[in-house]
């Protein structure tokens, strides 16, 4: 689809991938403006229903960012975001959904440009994946009922 | 004697038994039959018929048993837990002997999950030491498991099976105890690679007294190649193959490993024949009853007594 | 608790191919213990079967409830509210919820969207094993709390066979040798003595061998 920008849901922790975002703004490293930032305390605060939803209201792909393995600051809520991002993944492919639209990627709070760069790269892997199915069939999404 | 069981007499008789097994054909090919047992009817005192051997379809052990049993021989059928409840066993059973066959094995069986149908359900109703004792009340009583008497009670010689190497070791005397007390009259031990953990058992055994209670038959197999003896040492539950055993059939070239596999039977068997709570072999040649005859008689078992 | 796992989303997105609004109806005990069929994953189906029809240009409307339990019919009496405005009803109950709206609501079209599975405990999160097949007649007296019915692959009830492998079962290295934890056990506790007795042939009578069993307790009927 020509011309087509994804709109992506960052789901970002506040003690490492948003702290990595603001670094990357302050030290003027561009990152796509497709990708839409939700600041959360940890990013164990994200349920799978949060990613779901997302995708339902027509997300074209979705990402949880949180602290590097081992080093998640409430300790072991980066591992349950991985394990739902996982889940969700396995739904998408019992849908015929594409997994890749959900990713889990860990980082520190001082990496600006990681951040930079993996919003880069899930950007456009999302423009090769095309719109969210949901988007393509031109139905508007449910509203939350 | 309890029953018309050749194995019966023969045990009694004070001379040492030997029996040894065929395995029923999967389909119809009563020929089959015949000539494995045809192969091994002068050098036996009893054939054991499998049932369903490692949970793959096989002509029934009873049938098997009625054609060897009309070939004048003496069958020994195995009868596993597994696939029949207690009314189709004892009606087995009744039906067995009305054909003459008079002594029969008791088994759990192998799980479902080995064979060919692992969607079936595995009955176990019972377990083989409830079989026993279910098998010795309808001989002994003239009484079904249930408690109602019968009309002409089947003479079964009971058997059974006991493994000395699965663990706990420490176990393996109790459970034959166990199946003492149930009332066997004749076990048959998994084929024995390891003769040392073997007489530790039978220490056992004997401390308790259990050999004047039971008559036991030792397992012999002979490996056809060092592959078959890695398979048995790896892949089979239950099983007990020392290094030294690999190491001597590796040690010869692969024409000569049938000819060193029969050699180390044959030498356990003159080992153990020593052994005065062993009383009688139990011959397990796997698609190989041609070799059993040879085994038998290089032991020194042959002819077999006149009882 | 009674475990059950979620069915394939394509067994379930073919049940209600044909209906447009689902009453989905999630359980709050067993299966929320064991996340197959409580308030979550009710929220978490009802999301990717939006998703399904969305993507196909088709709207499903779904209504989401959790019972406190599928299994009391004052509970499932809830449902009434909801039962007209549904074409289907999808339960995450095990069978017996799904039974119980089944035979209440004669009307609706019942579908299950687990498997129920066993009878267990868990062991660790996450994970869960089956620990007992309600034979009605509990032996774990004379066991030492350890079930030959439901732990041995072939209930041996004077076990162990002879496949037993490094204290694990002939059918494979996870699953523990029942007999071999019992033994352990009669040890533990010094009544070794107690292995030697036979067990006798069960009835098999009160664990459904006499067809579907009931209870009915006359001190409690109003």
């Amino acid at each position: 689809m020509e011309n087509f920008e994804p709109e992506i849901v960052a789901f970002c922790c506040h003690y490492c991938a948003y702290t990595a975002a603001d670094m990357a703004g302050s030290k003027r490293i561009s990152y796509p403006s497709n990708v839409k930032i939700i600041r959360v305390p940890c990013t164990g605060k994200v349920d799978a229903i949060h990613i779901m939803k997302a995708l339902e209201r027509g997300a074209d792909g979705v990402y949880v960012a949180g602290c590097l393995e081992g080093d998640c600051h409430f300790k072991t809520g980066n591992t349950r975001a991985k394990q739902r991002v996982d889940r969700v993944k396995k739904i998408l492919g019992d849908l015929g959904w594409e997994p890749e639209r959900v990713a889990m990627i860990n980082m520190s709070a001082g990496m600006g440009e990681r951040f930079a760069k993996t919003a880069l790269e899930f950007t456009e892997q999302i423009k090769t994946l095309g719109p969210n199915p949901v988007r393509q069939a031109e139905i508007q999404p449910q509203t939350m009922g | 004697m309890k029953t018309t069981s050749r194995l019966e007499r023969v045990l009694a008789s004070g001379a040492m038994a030997v029996t040894s097994e065929v395995g029923p054909p999967r389909g119809v090919d009563v020929e089959s039959v015949r000539t494995k047992a045809s192969m091994i009817k002068d050098h036996v005192d009893g054939i054991n018929v499998t049932d369903n051997q490692t949970a793959m379809v096989r002509m029934s052990s009873m049938a098997a048993g009625v054609i060897i049993k009309q070939m004048g021989l003496d069958p020994i059928i195995q009868m596993v837990t597994r696939d029949r409840n207690r009314l189709a066993m004892q009606s087995e059973v009744i039906g067995a002997a009305a054909f003459g066959i008079d002594t029969m094995l008791c088994l759990s069986g192998d799980h479902p999950k080995f064979g060919d149908h692992p969607m079936a359900k595995g009955v176990y109703d019972i377990d083989s030491v409830q079989l026993i004792q279910c098998v010795k009340k309808m001989r002994d009583e003239g009484k079904f498991q249930g408690g109602a008497e019968m009309k002409g009670n089947p003479k079964m010689f009971i058997g059974a099976a006991a493994n000395p190497f699965a663990d706990p070791f420490e176990l393996r005397v109790m459970r034959l105890a166990k199946k003492v007390k149930a009332g066997v009259d004749f076990v048959q031990t998994q084929c024995i690679f390891n003769l040392d953990k073997f007489e530790a058992w039978m220490d056992g055994v004997e401390e308790r007294g259990l050999d004047k209670q039971v008559h036991i038959l030792a397992g012999i197999t002979p490996m056809k190649s060092v592959g078959m003896a890695r398979y048995m040492k790896n892949r089979v539950p239950g099983m007990d193959v020392p290094d030294e055993v690999i190491k001597r059939m590796a040690g010869v070239s692969k024409e000569q490993q049938p000819e060193e596999g029969i050699k180390i039977a044959v030498e356990s068997m003159e080992r153990l024949k020593e052994r005065k709570g062993v009383h009688g072999f139990h011959i397990m040649a796997i698609e190989w009853e041609e070799r059993v005859a040879e085994i038998v008689e290089k032991a020194g078992m042959y002819p077999r007594p006149q009882v | 608790m009674i475990t059950a796992e979620q069915k394939p989303m394509q067994e379930i997105i073919r049940y209600l191919a044909p209906y447009s609004k689902i009453l989905l109806v999630g359980c709050n005990e067993c299966v929320t213990v064991c996340a197959a069929g409580g308030r979550k994953e009710v929220g978490l189906l009802a999301s990717a079967l939006h998703l399904n029809s969305l993507k196909q240009g088709k709207t499903i409307d779904i209504k989401e409830i959790t019972l406190e339990r599928q299994c009391d019919p004052e509970y499932v009496e809830e449902l009434t509210a909801y039962i007209d405005g549904a074409d289907a009803v999808l339960s995450m109950a095990c069978g017996c919820g799904v039974q119980s709206i089944a035979t209440r609501f004669k009307e609706a079209h019942v579908y299950p969207a687990v498997n129920t599975k066993f009878m267990g405990a868990s062991l660790s999160q996450g994970v869960w094993a089956e620990r007992c097949q309600g034979c009605g007649d509990c032996m774990l007296g004379i066991t030492a709390g350890i079930c030959p019915v439901s732990r041995c692959s072939k209930s041996l009830l004077n076990g162990p066979c002879g496949g037993t492998s490094n204290g694990q079962c002939e059918i494979g290295p996870e699953t523990d040798c029942a007999w071999r934890l019992i033994w352990e056990r009669l040890k533990a506790l010094g009544i070794q003595e107690r292995y030697e007795e036979l067990n006798d042939a069960k009835d098999w009578r009160p664990a459904g061998g006499a067809g579907p069993r009931k209870i009915i307790r006359e001190d409690l009927a109003l």
